[in-house]
């Protein structure tokens, strides 16, 4: 089971975290320096994975951004590089070659899309497609909303409550 | 009006964002100002304020780590709204600002209810879902439970696939939710969220999960999905062990993906779990160990080499051929560009070590370390995986110890050492436990000792304190003492730390000891032959110490010069050390000498300003000025033969050292019994004035300078009035007895309590203390080499080997206990447990079958339960669990039907999943002829 997913930028600023199993927030930040300390002094070329505390974080550098990810000792490694692999280019598709910009100012998408590929540290959805599918109707739903609020009529209607 | 404008000047997120980045100096003063601005916010009825601010929060708790916690109720607020905008904000923060602990949660439950309810749209479902699963406490997932389960039949297969994964939560949080909701999850067995579930719930106890083996097995052998067998592999491996026959089963298709699959991820899967429960069948084996072989060898990626290294070393210790096939590219990882890498070979390397080759091995690491090592940390390492492999279990693999001294010699030599300690701590160790190293030990600390270099390294100055205990207290071992008292003495010294210079000191002052203890008894005993009327030998004696006597006349002045000027005397070790021959040694003139070196070195140390050194100093300085006061020194032997005060003195002063010092055990303490009418009382306040003097007395769980400090203490005192030294020894011991370990076999008889370290004690004495001469006892597996010479006794205290034995109780987590306990009722049908609940279960369950439209069976469901018939029919009469299993089998098969009949409907279906239908059905057709050929198999599985 993936315990945690964190997205770290190079210079070590947290993009986005996902935690699966409970972690108070004071474990939080001291799980997040630890980890960046480790995974950002790492060169290239070497393995990715690296133990920590009795659970492996699996990690793996795209451009600027390295996406970590937790998990029990007896998990399969190379699966989570592949789910890994998954989320980034179900990322890139959503945003279209996703980067780091995107995550930052649509970082509650980012969560979204998170969302649909796992829950409660398992990967739910192996197809891109359906992925794609699922947050495309979300989105048509928020879109729907956001006209129906923005109406004119309903503006009056609030301003007037 | 006030709530328009409020909106209308609300700062959006993106200019928060924006303006964070573009100060990025300011941050902490834009964040405390947004922060002021989102509490004002938040607290606005109109939703749309309120989200914003609440977007803005989760952005700050997200990207910037703060606590939001607070705000949790407003996202409770806001959950209701019927815009999806605002849900979707307000879940997003719910999920960041709740813990499965908070209080607040209760209150959610009933929105949570609403929008789990199969009419609500099937993303607020999802979102729901994922706030549950992240969240669920106790009480939620009781209250939620009836949610969950109508949820995991939904028609929607990505609300159904989050149910599942949900209620892996719902059932750890909550057991007895498993006898509502288990069937379902059993139904949605195919999917990958259900073997995921499964897999996490078989982690602490697969047991229960047994009767489930014949779906497993289908989807092992049927499945395309790679994400899906590698969890039906995992799920095997912990099945596996607990059937045997299972095994043999699984062993088939197993390989079959190991030679067939391109993907590593799958073959690894495969790889780990025939190391961990199919390590009985060679062919698999074989197969993996030739897989880990192609992922040691990948050059270019680190990942495969990784693993490879990992699964091997699972595979180690019941098929070391294994490792003993790769054993060149294991070598070779040593020097790998990961520390990652390096340390898995290290591991490695150090399990496959046993009493055949922990020598070959030892060796080739420690020089491997010393030589080359551009990394001083993996050095370091590498050091500590021998020593405490070596060390384990009081030196269980080592059979020569002369060997494992001279390498402990070796390894502080490396320059990156930083592993003195637990050097230090072996060295002094070994000498107390094993007798037979002794003479050896003192070589090494000598040859470390006499190395000038060596004090330059600060992190080897631990070392040289047990180098220097070492010898002192086995002075009598030593070949050379004069020599070794020069090492003691070196000018350099005085780089040393005032911890271990006291211990030098203490080594100097036994050292001593020795030699004139020695010089007199040789002077005793030449002359009692001579007084036997043998005066041939006694001139023979005579004129060979003369002889004696003029090398070192020689070699006095140039050694005493040394000391005054650089001081590289252990440069020059031939200098003084013409002779072995202890006898030869001390001579009148060379005893003189040395009393003049010893005190010349002393002198300044007497005014040291710490006092630990001083006291030392001046306790050898007195016995310095005591000898000499014996004014016989000045003129000849015959004289101080004949002076019977000396000899006196001589004999005192051999009486101080001579007790033999052991380990002692860390609860030895405990073993003492209280002696006949001494009362202990509760409070032991008013004992601190008598603590006060008591200063010596400390209770150290360690092996390590018990003793030493203990002596220390005491001859510090002593050797001031020195003449009484032995009386006043006595006499502290008689005040505070119960604070002494017996010096011998006499006093231990004498005293009320067993001693804690006596070695010689029999076991019938005190029955927890033994003493093991693991020689005896050991059993000689095949691995174990003839020892080509007998390995000494090695002297173990009871508490190592209860701690050994004593395995840590299994506590079963009683959660784990519960969930299982259900699991076993749901799937087992366990009717005496709960049979109000089961039978409603089952009369439910029956009724929803009836529910169902009827359709074609496909051929495997037909197979399938025309086997659980068969087991029914079998073992039915035996037992009613088995045929409640069958009936779930059957079950299964029916839900398994309609899936295949919503196929149509489902054009969402991925192209995967597609394929692994379409294939399923090949197999399917495939299977039919073979039908009564394979209903065994599965049959097998059911016990």
């Amino acid at each position: 089971m993936i315990n945690f997913v964190l997205l770290i930028s190079r210079q070590g600023k947290v993009r986005l975290t996902k935690w699966y199993s409970p972690y108070s927030q004071k474990e939080r930040t001291k799980v997040l320096r630890e980890l960046s300390g480790v995974i950002l002094t790492r060169g290239p070329k070497l393995c990715n994975f690296v133990e920590w505390r009795g659970y492996k974080v699996v990690y793996r550098r795209y451009a600027s951004l390295y996406f970590c990810m937790c998990i029990d000792p007896e998990d399969n490694e190379l699966e989570v590089l592949e789910i890994i692999h998954h989320f980034v280019e179900i990322l890139d598709r959503y945003f279209g070659s996703v980067c780091e910009l995107d995550l930052i100012f649509n970082f509650h998408k980012a969560y979204y899309v998170l969302d649909e590929i796992l829950i409660a540290g398992e990967l739910q959805e192996s197809s891109k497609k359906t992925v794609a599918r699922l947050i495309a109707s979300q989105d048509s739903l928020v879109e729907t909303a956001k006209e129906q609020a923005s109406s004119i009529s309903n503006m009056i209607a609030q301003a007037t409550k | 009006m006030a709530a328009l404008v409020d909106t209308l000047l609300q700062r959006s997120l993106d200019d928060l964002i924006k303006s964070l980045r573009s100060q990025p100096t300011l941050e902490s003063s834009i964040i405390s100002r947004s922060i002021s601005e989102i509490r004002r916010e938040i607290r606005s009825t109109n939703p749309l304020t309120k989200s914003t601010a609440l977007q803005k929060l989760s952005y700050l708790s997200s990207l910037h780590f703060l606590d939001i916690s607070w705000s949790s109720f407003h996202s409770l607020e806001l959950l209701p709204s019927p815009s999806f905008t605002f849900k979707r904000l307000a879940y997003l923060s719910a999920s960041l600002s709740f813990h499965p602990s908070s209080d607040l949660l209760l209150l959610a439950t009933n929105q949570l209810r609403k929008d789990l309810s199969p009419s609500s749209p099937s993303p607020v479902i999802s979102l729901a879902l994922d706030f549950l699963s992240l969240t669920a406490s106790p009480d939620l997932a009781r209250d939620l439970t009836p949610e969950i389960h109508s949820l995991l039949s939904s028609p929607n297969p990505s609300i159904r696939t989050k149910a599942t994964a949900t209620a892996l939560r719902i059932f750890t949080r909550y057991p007895d939710s498993v006898r509502v909701a288990f069937k379902r999850l059993v139904d949605n067995i195919d999917s990958s969220a259900a073997i995921g579930v499964f897999c996490e719930l078989s982690a602490s106890d697969p047991k229960p999960y047994l009767p489930l083996a014949p779906d497993f097995y289908r989807l092992l052998v049927g499945s395309k999905n790679n994400w899906i067998l590698i969890k039906v592999l995992k799920i095997f491996a912990r099945l596996a062990p607990l059937e045997p026959r299972l095994a043999r089963r699984i062993v088939d298709p197993v390989c079959e993906h190991l030679r067939r699959s391109n993907a590593k991820s799958l073959v690894l899967e495969c790889a780990r779990t025939v190391a961990l429960s199919l390590a009985d069948y060679d062919e698999a084996v074989r197969l993996v160990v030739e897989k880990v072989g192609e992922f040691l060898a990948s050059e270019d990626d680190a990942n495969l080499r990784y693993l490879g290294l990992h699964v091997l070393s699972m595979l180690g210790p019941r098929h070391s051929w294994a490792v003993e096939m790769n054993k060149e590219l294991v070598i070779k990882s040593l020097c790998d560009p990961d520390a990652n890498i390096r340390r898995e070979a290290l591991l490695l390397i150090m399990e496959m070590l046993f009493e055949s080759n922990v020598v070959d091995i030892s060796i080739l690491l420690v020089s491997f370390a010393s030589k080359s090592m551009p990394n001083p940390e993996f050095c370091n390492d590498i050091l500590e995986a021998v020593l405490s492999a070596c060390g384990r279990n009081v030196y269980e693999l080592v059979m020569d110890f002369d060997w494992y001294v001279g390498l402990l010699g070796q390894m502080s030599r490396n320059p990156h050492c930083a592993k003195g300690d637990e050097i230090e701590r072996q060295l002094v160790d070994i000498g107390l436990r094993v007798k037979d190293v002794r003479p050896e030990l003192v070589c090494i600390a000598r040859d470390l000792l006499i190395d000038p270099t060596l004090l330059g390294n600060s992190s080897i100055h631990r070392i040289l304190s047990a180098a220097a205990w070492v010898s002192g207290e086995y002075a009598e071992f030593s070949r050379n003492p004069l020599e070794l008292l020069e090492a003691l003495l070196q000018p350099r010294t005085n780089l040393l730390p005032t911890s271990v210079s006291a211990v030098y000191i203490q080594a100097v002052f036994k050292v001593l000891t020795f030699c004139f203890c020695s010089y007199f008894e040789r002077l005793e005993s030449g002359h009692m032959l001579s007084s036997l009327g043998n005066p041939i030998a006694g001139t023979g004696c005579q004129e060979e110490s003369d002889a004696s006597t003029v090398v070192f006349g020689k070699g006095d002045n140039a050694a005493v010069g040394n000391l005054n000027n650089t001081g590289a005397i252990g440069c020059k070790p031939d200098s003084l050390s013409g002779s072995v021959n202890l006898d030869e040694q001390f001579t009148h003139a060379s005893v003189l000498r040395m009393l003049n070196l010893i005190e010349t070195a002393m002198v300044p140390l007497s005014n040291w300003g710490v006092v630990e050194i001083q006291d030392r100093a001046l306790s050898v300085l007195c016995l310095i000025h005591m000898l000499q006061r014996f004014q016989v020194w000045n003129r000849d032997e015959e004289g101080l033969r004949k002076d019977g005060r000396v000899s006196e003195f001589a004999n005192l002063m051999a009486g101080v050292f001579n007790q033999e010092l052991g380990p002692v055990s860390a609860n030895s303490q405990k073993r003492v019994s209280v002696p006949d009418g001494l009362i202990l009382k509760e409070n032991l306040a008013d004992l601190t004035a008598v603590i006060g003097e008591e200063v010596n007395v400390s209770v150290s769980a360690s092996t390590s300078f018990f003793h030493r400090k203990h002596h220390n203490g005491e001859t510090g005192e002593e050797t001031k009035i020195l003449t009484e030294s032995t009386s006043l020894l006595s006499e502290h011991r008689k005040r505070h007895e119960l604070y002494y370990l017996p010096a011998g076999k006499d006093e231990a008889q004498s005293n009320d309590y067993p001693p804690a370290n006596d070695p010689q004690l029999p076991v019938s004495q005190c029955g927890a203390s033994e003493d093991l001469v693991e020689l005896d006892d050991q059993p000689l597996l095949s691995r174990h080499r003839k020892p080509t010479k007998p390995r000494p006794v090695v002297v173990k205290l009871d508490d190592v080997d209860v701690r050994e034995n004593s395995a840590p109780e299994s506590t079963v987590d009683l959660k784990d206990d519960l969930l299982s306990g259900a699991v076993c009722d749901v799937l087992l049908g366990n009717e005496d447990n709960k049979p109000t609940k089961t039978q409603k279960k089952s009369a439910k369950s029956q009724r929803r079958k009836k529910d169902r439209p009827t359709y074609v069976e496909p051929a495997s469901a037909s197979q399938l339960r025309e086997s659980g018939n068969l087991v029914h029919v079998e073992l039915g009469s035996s037992s009613s669990k088995i045929s409640r299993h069958g009936h779930s089998k059957e079950k299964q098969s029916s839900s398994q039907g309609i899936e295949d009949n919503e196929d149509g409907s489902q054009k969402n279906l991925t192209n995967s999943q597609h394929h692994y239908r379409k294939h399923k059905h090949r197999q399917d057709r495939d299977a039919l002829p073979n039908l009564l050929p394979q209903t065994p198999v599965i049959q097998d599985f059911l016990l």
